[in-house]
């Protein structure tokens, strides 16, 4: 018995030494002047996304470019580093890229380790439904409803559905929203269901065009902010400046009306700077 | 330290993966035993059949496996397994694709323990008069199984852990609560991981252990 408890704890402290080592590296980042590493999403159509010839597109590449150029970093100078969801803290406080512009909403538990500039865009969680159907109605019908949701496993828009906004609702949950979209399409589904700026994306994608559009409810709000270093004020400020330029010459709405455009996707206005140390 | 788990059901989500565990681990012995006594048999059609499922399912990832079901059988065929709403029929297209994947690994080790069975006593039990079916479940499956106890405890430790792929097509097992906390608890992501490397240690090592004492107990003296 004894043995076992040793073997169990022994077991234990190994498990957790390898997943502290995961996250060593040096830290040689800050903002040189010549190159920057900034994380995005790799598979996000509309906002973060590596197509197959090895370029980048979407609505935070346009943000996070615009920002680059504002510190005097060319766009050929930046390296694209993938900041899947569950790594973004790790990235920023490793010093593996000097920001995030990867679908990062702001919350309290992330400015525990991480410090956010922006916000640079306002997503509200919405459904994707199929064009012809009109069955989903109010925020308040659907709180009631029985639909068939389909969401990403973890995800806060899932959470959301199970605690408030569809408690009755019967959702599913797939490793990724293209996996939902089979669904929606076979009705198997009724809706898929995640910020709208992600939705818009997808139904903007060649292969999905006209075939699904947004319920246009509002569910809740998610202000996608840069992520930087936490405390890193001086960055907090370019990056802000960087923001508020970009929106006020006019290239924030060409970016944003070039890839929600084709979705039909009406976006709230750029959002007030909010995360100013 | 560990305060932040009060908000979240562990015992729910880990018994989620203890009946899949149970579920494909009895499923895929059954199939597992089926397919090696196919393999075995005198029938041609049944060898090949044998051999081709083995060499395709085996070697295709569990991931695409389970994905196929969901994807495939239930949102295009509206297959539904008679599970009503989609978290039932999500925890029964998961157990079938675990028994379909791991079903191979547990007759390749069955076979192995078949070939230590020695051949004069199947040739013995034939020249006796029994039939194959007679020689099999008499003779040679009882001293098979009792020589693979350790590697079929292998096969049950991975399969244990391979239910994480269940998350995938969204039954609400460990690892679906796994990307929850850590989609809610970025703050302190690596001590999630920590926690749920920790609840399958507590899972698998004493099925490891036991399943080790079993087979020196049972193994066949020669």
């Amino acid at each position: 018995m004894n043995l076992r408890k040793a073997s169990m704890s022994a077991a234990a402290a190994l498990a957790l030494a390898l997943t502290a080592t995961a996250c060593g590296g040096d830290s040689d980042s800050g903002s040189d002047g010549d190159s920057l590493t900034i994380g995005i999403k790799f598979d996000q159509p509309g906002l973060g996304l590596k197509t197959p010839d090895g370029k980048y597109e979407g609505f935070d590449v346009d943000v996070a470019t615009y920002i680059a150029k504002e510190m005097g970093v060319k766009a050929g100078d930046i390296t694209w580093k993938e900041a899947p969801s569950a790594d973004r803290e790790n990235l920023i406080s490793n010093g593996d890229v000097d920001f995030i512009a990867a679908t990062y909403s702001i919350t309290p538990e992330r400015k525990e380790k991480v410090s956010f500039a922006g916000p640079y865009l306002m997503a509200h969680q919405d459904l994707l439904v199929r064009k012809d159907d009109d069955s989903v109605g109010s925020e308040k019908a659907l709180r009631d409803s029985k639909l068939k949701l389909c969401s990403v496993t973890g995800s806060t828009s899932a959470q959301n559905v199970k605690k408030d906004v569809a408690p009755k609702a019967d959702l599913l949950e797939y490793g990724g929203y293209s996996e939902c979209l089979t669904g929606l399409e076979n009705k198997a589904v009724d809706a898929l269901t995640t910020d709208d700026s992600i939705l818009a994306g997808y139904a903007a994608q060649k292969a999905h065009q006209g075939k699904f559009k947004l319920a246009g409810l509002s569910l809740s709000d998610e202000p996608y902010g840069v992520g930087i270093k936490k405390g890193d004020t001086k960055l907090q400020k370019q990056i802000n400046d960087a923001i508020t330029k970009m929106v006020d010459d006019g290239s924030w709405k060409k970016a944003a009306d070039k890839h929600f455009g084709p979705a039909n996707y009406e976006y709230d206005d750029a959002p007030k700077i909010t995360e100013t140390s | 330290m560990f305060d932040f788990l009060d908000q979240y059901d562990l015992w729910d989500a880990f018994w989620v993966t203890i009946k899949l565990t149970i579920y494909s681990g009895i499923g895929s012995l059954i199939w597992g035993t089926v397919l090696a006594a196919m393999r075995v048999s005198p029938v041609p059609v049944m060898r090949a059949f044998g051999t081709t499922y083995i060499n395709t399912v085996r070697n295709t990832p569990l991931t695409v496996i389970m994905v196929a079901t969901s994807l495939g059988l239930f949102q295009t065929m509206q297959i539904e397994l008679g599970g009503g709403d989609s978290s039932e029929t999500g925890f029964r297209l998961a157990v079938l694709a675990l028994i379909a994947y791991h079903a191979c690994f547990v007759c390749e080790s069955l076979r192995s323990g078949i070939n230590t069975v020695p051949v004069g006593q199947a040739e013995a039990a034939r020249a006796l008069g029994l039939s194959f079916f007679q020689v099999l479940t008499l003779i040679v499956l009882p001293q098979a199984f009792r020589s693979v106890v350790a590697p079929l405890a292998n096969v049950l430790i991975a399969l244990t852990k391979n239910t994480t792929v269940a998350a995938a097509i969204g039954v609400t097992e460990a690892a679906a609560l796994m990307s929850t906390m850590v989609e809610n608890e970025s703050d302190v992501i690596l001590l999630v991981f920590a926690v749920f490397a920790f609840g399958f240690i507590c899972l698998t090592l004493p099925v490891g252990l036991l399943l080790g004492w079993v087979s020196k107990r049972v193994a066949v003296k020669r």
